[in-house]
């Protein structure tokens, strides 16, 4: 029975990654067809994309060396309407630190890794988008419930040292509630196994991203609260307002054709994520 | 250039002050832990010569976020021991000066043992043909002159110690490499001025003790 599930699930999988590059491959020709003299320079050079390497379910690298996520699907998208094949991409790790000087100093030609547009960041880099609207959210053991933002202050949360989730925590919605913080969520996962937290907070996508690993599956479920949003946008060089520009116009198509959705379902859809309607495009001037 | 630093948002003396209680409750414990050590490497008991050894030997080849990581994770989360600490803040502070302790002891215990052989060996026989036992040629004899000659390794040690305190922010002990994360996350646009801010307020705690000691050093020494 659990054979036949997961080669279901395996037969499923591959259906949707083949469907998935074939319209990629259409898209791109339609780039290359439309883009005419811009495709000038874009035909045979490489992309340069900054994602995340470690982020279940946004941008991860698999063992065989290859990231799969949402964000991956997002750039690749983006990368094709800008003319470059899915094998023209140069992936390269953007820790969240470094994300604003990778752009600075021209290390990436763009940033697709989980990045919030905030006014501070906007002094540094421009942005596209944005793309996804992230609710911060509560990961709960899937026997549990929690239903309204009073009950948070009772709990015992887990979350990354000094990240905004964290930060939100003890300003904004639960001063009370205990928080545990560590290095990375991973290390929370066990916890919330354990019943030391009783919940792991940060946003939903990168919540549902650590739900639907296989590791986990069925052990976690989201709480489905929305206690603060943010809004994932594509870092681009200060003021290259043509290339924010094209990416909007990338984005735009992406939702339109279905593509956005099909993203959203393939990555989050097993935490029991259920998506809103795709963001308006806001960074346009 | 500074205008990031927002004292009233990020509690900078504060975040620095727990760098300061994490770095002596350490140096304390390693001191007691590191002199056990010490002493049972140069016991005549073959089984504690062979703990002291298995032990400085393990402890100070892991990683020093392993040992932090592994004190919450494994003692506190898995084994529920919380060193009788209320509430997160608490048991995590406990837990990482029980962590940053047991690493430093493996070093004290080295520095102490080259004390150790800094003393002539003629001097522990004297005190054995005078009948003391081992405990007292060590402790009476042997130990004194040892600490007076390995201050400024120790000197060493209690540096590297203040800043591998920066470790315990892996389980959010609220020091100043974890205000350093919060604000990296907020200040985005002011990274470089952050961190000279941290490097500075590390100097500031370090190389007072690093003088005061390399003086202390000199003035104790066992001239011989």
């Amino acid at each position: 029975m659990n054979f036949r599930k997961a080669s279901a699930l395996a037969a499923a999988v591959v259906a949707l990654s083949l469907t998935a590059t074939a319209c990629g491959s259409d898209d791109g020709g339609d780039g290359a067809g439309n883009g005419g003299g811009g495709s000038g320079d874009g035909g045979g050079s490489t992309v340069t994309i900054g994602i995340k390497f470690d982020q279940p379910g946004l941008g991860l690298q698999t063992p065989d060396g290859d990231f799969e996520g949402f964000d991956v699907d997002v750039a690749t998208y983006v990368a094709n309407e800008l003319g470059y094949d899915a094998e023209d991409i140069e992936w390269k790790e953007a820790i969240s630190a470094e994300r604003e000087n990778m752009i600075k100093n021209g290390d990436v030609d763009f940033v697709v890794a989980t990045y919030s547009i905030t006014d501070q960041r906007k002094e540094e880099v421009s942005f596209a988008g944005p793309y996804f609207i992230a609710q911060q959210d509560l990961l709960i053991r899937a026997d549990d419930e929690v239903t309204d933002v009073e009950q948070i202050n009772d709990l015992n949360l887990c979350s990354v040292a000094g990240s905004t989730s964290a930060q939100n925590v003890a300003e904004k919605f639960a001063p009370d509630a205990e928080l545990q913080e560590y290095g990375g969520y991973s290390e929370c996962l066990t916890g919330l196994e354990n019943k030391a937290v009783d919940a792991l907070t940060t946003d939903d996508a990168i919540l549902a991203g650590y739900a639907s690993q296989d590791a986990h599956a069925g052990k976690f479920k989201l709480a489905g609260l929305e206690l603060n949003p943010e809004h994932y946008g594509i870092g681009v060089p200060k003021d290259d307002t043509e290339l924010r520009d094209k990416i909007n116009a990338a984005l735009e198509k992406m939702v339109e054709d279905g593509s956005w959705a099909r993203f959203v379902e393939t990555h989050f859809g097993p935490a029991g994520y259920e998506a809103a309607d795709a963001p308006e495009i806001t960074e346009t001037d | 250039m500074f205008e990031f630093l927002d004292l009233e948002r990020y509690d900078l003396l504060g975040a620095f002050w727990v760098t300061v209680q994490l770095a002596v409750y350490s140096a304390i414990g390693s001191l007691i832990l590191g002199t056990v050590l010490a002493a049972m490497r140069v016991s005549p008991v073959p089984v504690m010569r062979g703990f002291g050894t298995a032990y400085v030997n393990v402890v100070r080849n892991i990683p020093l976020t392993v040992v932090i990581v592994f004190t919450s994770l494994g003692l506190f989360q898995t084994l529920g021991i919380a060193l009788g600490g209320e509430g997160f803040t608490e048991t995590n502070f406990r837990l990482a000066v029980l962590g940053l302790a047991t690493y430093t002891a493996a070093f004290v215990c080295e520095a102490l043992r080259s004390g150790i052989n800094t003393v002539p060996v003629g001097q522990a026989e004297a005190g054995r043909a005078l009948g003391l036992t081992f405990f007292q040629v060590l402790t009476l004899i042997v130990l004194p002159q040892a600490f007076r000659a390995v201050v400024a390794p120790l000197a060493n040690v209690l540096i590297a110690l203040t800043k591998n305190t920066t470790v315990a922010s892996a389980i959010g002990v609220a020091e100043a490499a974890y205000l350093m994360k919060s604000m990296v996350e907020n200040e985005s646009d002011a990274l470089l001025p952050i961190f000279a801010v941290f490097a500075f307020g590390f100097i500031v705690l370090t190389l007072p003790t690093g003088l005061l000691l390399g003086r202390v050093s000199k003035r104790v020494a066992v001239k011989r």
